[in-house]
Order: C-alpha cells, then structure tokens, then sequence
C-alpha cells in the first residue's frame, strides 16, 4: 500500500509539473504542426504513396503521432537530471519505497505527459484537416501507451547515467533520430527500390512496429501492414519489458 | 535501552582517497549530536552512510536497532534528513512538497493534514504554505526542509549544515526552531557542522572530526576545559620569530602560528599579556593588535588537530550557489 501511494505521488508531481508549465504545452503543438504542414505538404506534392486514395500528409500522419511520443518520451529523461542538480532525486532515493516503485512513479508521470502530448497532435492532425475517423482514437490510445513505456525508460535509463544536461542531449540525439528515420515514419521501408540494409535497420528498430501498428488502426483498410497487429504488439510490449528492467536496476544502483 | 546510532568501524572510501576511517561513535536516544570539523572532514560522507544512501567500503552501523547494509528499508522509515543542499520541488507549492513527502513515508491520509498543518505552524509557514516553492528565500526553504523531516515522526532526525548560507538573523531563527523541536518532538537529533558557534549552541555533545576520524569527542564544556587557558591571538607579520622570542616563557602552554599571526594557549593571560608585548617590541617585532579571551570551540578544534578551522567562505558560496541555481533554473 506505501509503495502504490509512493508511486501516485511521485505521478501526481510530473503531471502537476507538467500542466503548471504552460510553454512546454504551447511548444508541444510546433513540431508536429511543422512536420505536417510543411514537410507533409510541400514533400507531399514530390511523394508518391503507391496506396490508392491516400495523401503523403495521411500517410506520415500516424508517423509524427509516433515521432511526438518518441520525442516527448524519451526527452523527459531530463527531468531525472534536473531532480539531481536541484537535489530534489536525494528526497526521492532516501524514501523508504523500493526503486521499482521510484521507477515506476516516474515513468507512469512521464508517460501521461507523453501520451497527451499524443492526443494533442490528433486535434492538430484534424485541425490540419486531415481526415480520420476520430473513433480511432480509442484503438491508437492502447498502442500509444504501449510504446510510451518503452520510449520513457530509454530517456531514464539514458539519464541515470548521464552527468550532464549537454551530454543528455547529445546522446538523446543519437537515440531519437536513427529511431525516427529508420521507423518509415516518413518513408515505406518495405517495396520496390527500398535498399536491403535499410529494411534489415527497419526490421530491427523496435519504433518501426509501433509506427506501423498506430498506422493499422489510424488509416483502417487503405493501409497494408508489415505484420498482423498482435505480432507488432508482442514486439512492443517486449520491449518495454525489457527496458522496464534495466532501468529499475539502472535506478537501484546504490553507490 | 540500545542507543539511537552506533557505528562499528564505519569506512567509506572513494577511489582509494579515505574519506571517513574506522569510525566508532555511539549516539544516545535523545539527545542532540554535534559533529563538528571542516569541509572535507568526512561530515556529509557519514550521515550519508548513516541514511543508508551510501554503502559502507567497510564496517557497518546500527541506526534504531537496524543495521544500515541489511536493514535499510528499516533504517530509512526511522530517520528525517535535513540536506545539505537544497532538495525541495520548486515548482510545487510549500504544502505540496509535504504531502508528498507524507506519501513517500506512507503516513496515513486520515492523519496527513494534521501533520502537516502542525508542523507548518512549528515552523511558522502557515501563510505561505500554498505559494509556490520558488518564491521562497533561503530561510524559508530550509525552515520548510525542517518541517518536511518531522512530518512521519522520525526518531532520528539528521540535519546537514542546517543554517549554511543564511544570514546571521536567519540562523538565529532556525536555532530556535531547532530547539523548540526537542521540546516539541521526542526526536534525537544529529547535527553536522562547520560553525563553531552552532554546535555550541544546538549540542549535548559535540564530536571533532577531521580527516575521516574523529579527534575528539565529549559535552561542548568538557572539550573548553581540557584548554586549561585563555587563548592569547597576537597579529603581527613576524609570528614565527615572535614564537620563538617568547617561548619558554612560563605560563605559555601552546603556540600556533596561525594566517597572520600567532595563537597562543596560556594559563594566566592577562599578567602575560604585557610580557608578550614587551618581549616583542624588545626584539623589533612590530605588533598589529592583541585579545585576549576564553576557549571556545574553535580553539578546542585547534588544539586537537593544530590546524585552525578551515575558512568556511568555500563551502558558504557553494551553499548560496545551490540556492542560486535553483531560481536560474
């Protein structure tokens, strides 16, 4: 019972942090407002999606849905740093709750944080006049939240190594932009012309099945899956498990 | 019953650099423990250990009955810690921090509110309880630390540097916060320091630490009075010369040289202070100025380890940096 208390007040914090820091939601509409006005619109006219009826801008859409979790998600890693230098994180490890739950509070956080600023690219995509079926919503959510998960413990594992905001920055880059490119977020990474290395990155780069899998459910019978959708989903969920575990030992070290 | 802390050969070290040594000290359940020394000494390294955030390279210690390596789930629901360096969410209201500092330590949430609303009234917060923490000063930060740390009724309480970088007033304030705690809180407290004046004023005993160990340990009265002297501090520009004209004389029990000038423990200071002055100006040495009082901490620190107490400006800008950052920020 202390530890799921633990783990609602350190969520309570992130998202009271979070709603309280008014610039960080204004910014949050940029980037995707950006990719998929301009980059959408002028490239679009370039690209052409061997789909019938789709646009280049519906096509990337549920690609910059998954590129604003990823970039969201993994860079709220920094939060970790800036508790560090403040020295709030020594209030949070001399508590008597397990790093698990230390771990879990913070990702659950981060994670809500993530996940609206998810939902926010769906009002903009519609906004944009981008069409779909805002019942979709409810299916993109599940996937959404599957690979947020994912995507905040690389920015906290990330960052309970790091020392520095500057060196969290850098790395973060390294991570993020080869997950964003390789993912077909923009580009079909499977069909004629594509290279072979870059399918076999593709293959290998976890975000590409959360990208496809947001893909099936946003744009329904127009879009072509690389997999079926469960077999994305045990990917994904994979994944997360995985990183739910380095990063729980990554934040027990005690020195 | 058992004592509040014991430590058995407590040691820590840091790339081969020792920064506490074999360290054994026994705190009674109620009282207050005055660890005193200079930065460096190894002060921040023990508590550290003692709170279970920092494993021990070798020995180990009891905290309430709970050995700090197996049993630190235990240890940490025991103690409240008052940091060094600030460590307060500031962009959470002064109110928000302590409930989530009551969630953490798992107080119930039917006796969370009386808790905090009594121990914002212990450290006069009432009214600024729901501003936001960045609009606090230094004072009020730590005054609210303080507060945080009783909110689950620790029975040890650890407070690092409690008033450093604070003004003389703001020190004044949080003293007397601090002792109106003993009086309110069945709490034993410990106390790391660099101020003289601080551990004198806040201690029941006081332990001189320097180098990893400790030097000298017993009431603040008992360490003054194995002085045996008033302390004589001479400052001219030729002390080793004048230590040497005047030694042997009777009465000079010790003498120091010192920044600019010389310290000297005496019995019977005021028949020799004219006899030091006149030994000087015999010899040409020229005297800048002269006092002469009674021992205090500062001179017991002397007297262990015959350095003076390191100049705390170093460590009283790091604090007020700490503090600085937090508003860049």
């Amino acid at each position: 019972m202390t530890e799921i208390r633990g783990i609602y007040t350190l969520w309570l914090r992130e998202i009271k942090r979070y709603l309280r820091d008014r610039a960080r939601i204004v910014s949050s509409f940029v980037q995707p407002l950006l990719w998929l006005a301009i980059f959408g619109t002028a490239l679009g006219t370039l690209i052409k999606i061997p789909m019938p009826g789709l646009t280049y801008q519906e096509y990337i859409f549920p690609g910059i849905v998954g590129q604003t979790l990823l970039f969201t998600s993994v860079f709220i890693g920094i939060s970790v740093i800036w508790d560090r230098e403040f020295g709030f994180l020594k209030e949070i490890m001399v508590a008597p709750i397990s790093r698990f739950s230390v771990f879990t509070g913070k990702l659950l956080g981060a994670s809500t944080d993530a996940i609206i600023q998810g939902i926010l690219v769906f009002v903009l995509g519609a906004l944009l006049g981008i069409t779909f079926n805002p019942l979709v919503l409810g299916e993109a959510l599940p996937i959404m939240i599957l690979i947020t998960f994912g995507l905040v413990s690389i920015g906290l594992i990330v960052a309970s190594f790091m020392e520095s905001l500057e060196s969290f920055g850098l790395i973060v880059n390294f991570i993020n932009m080869p997950m964003f490119f390789l993912s077909g977020a923009l580009f079909l990474i499977r069909g004629p012309g594509v290279p072979s290395w870059l399918q076999i990155v593709a293959i290998c780069n976890p975000f590409t099945y959360a990208v496809d899998a947001l893909r099936t459910v946003i744009l329904g019978s127009s879009w072509q899956p690389l997999y079926p959708l469960y077999v994305e989903l045990l990917v994904v969920v994979c994944f997360d498990l995985a990183l739910i575990a380095i990063g729980t030992w990554a934040f027990g070290r005690r020195k | 019953m058992d004592n509040a802390i014991e430590t058995i050969d407590l040691t820590r070290r840091f790339n081969g650099l020792v920064a506490v040594d074999k360290l054994n000290i026994s705190v009674e359940r109620g009282e207050v423990f005055g660890l005193l020394g200079p930065n460096g000494a190894g002060k921040t390294t023990t508590i550290s250990m003692l709170c279970a955030i920092l494993k021990p390279t070798s020995g180990t210690a009891r905290v309430n009955g709970f050995d700090i390596v197996k049993q630190d789930m235990q240890v940490r629901k025991s103690i409240g810690i008052v940091f060094q360096d600030p460590s307060i969410d500031d962009r959470l209201t002064g109110r928000e921090n302590l409930y989530m500092h009551a969630n953490l330590y798992g107080v119930p949430p039917g006796e969370q509110k009386s808790r905090i609303d009594s121990v914002l009234k212990l450290v006069e917060l009432e009214d600024r309880a729901d501003d936001l923490m960045r609009t606090y000063s230094g004072g009020m930060r730590r005054r609210l630390e303080i507060a945080r740390g009783l909110i689950h009724s620790p029975k040890i309480l650890f407070l690092d540097e409690p008033t450093i970088g604070l003004d003389p007033q703001t020190r004044e304030h949080i003293w007397s916060h601090i002792e109106g705690l003993r009086k309110a809180h069945d709490v034993t407290m410990v106390l790391t320091t660099h101020y003289m004046d601080e551990a004198d004023r806040l201690s029941d005993r006081i332990a001189i630490m320097d180098y990893g160990k400790i030097v000298a340990s017993d009431t603040s009265a008992a360490l003054k009075e194995t002085l045996e002297g008033d302390v004589i501090t001479v400052k001219t520009k030729e002390a080793s010369k004048l230590s040497s004209v005047i030694a042997g004389t009777p009465g000079i029990l010790k003498a120091n040289v010192v920044g600019d000038g010389l310290e000297l423990t005496v019995r019977g200071g005021k028949n020799l202070l004219p006899r030091i002055v006149e030994a000087a100006t015999k010899n040409g040495i020229f005297i800048e100025a002269v006092s002469l009082r009674e021992p205090n901490l500062g001179d017991v620190f002397l007297h262990y380890t015959g350095r003076a107490i390191r100049a705390e400006g170093g460590e009283e800008l790091h604090g007020m940096a700490a503090i600085q950052r937090r508003r860049i920020k």
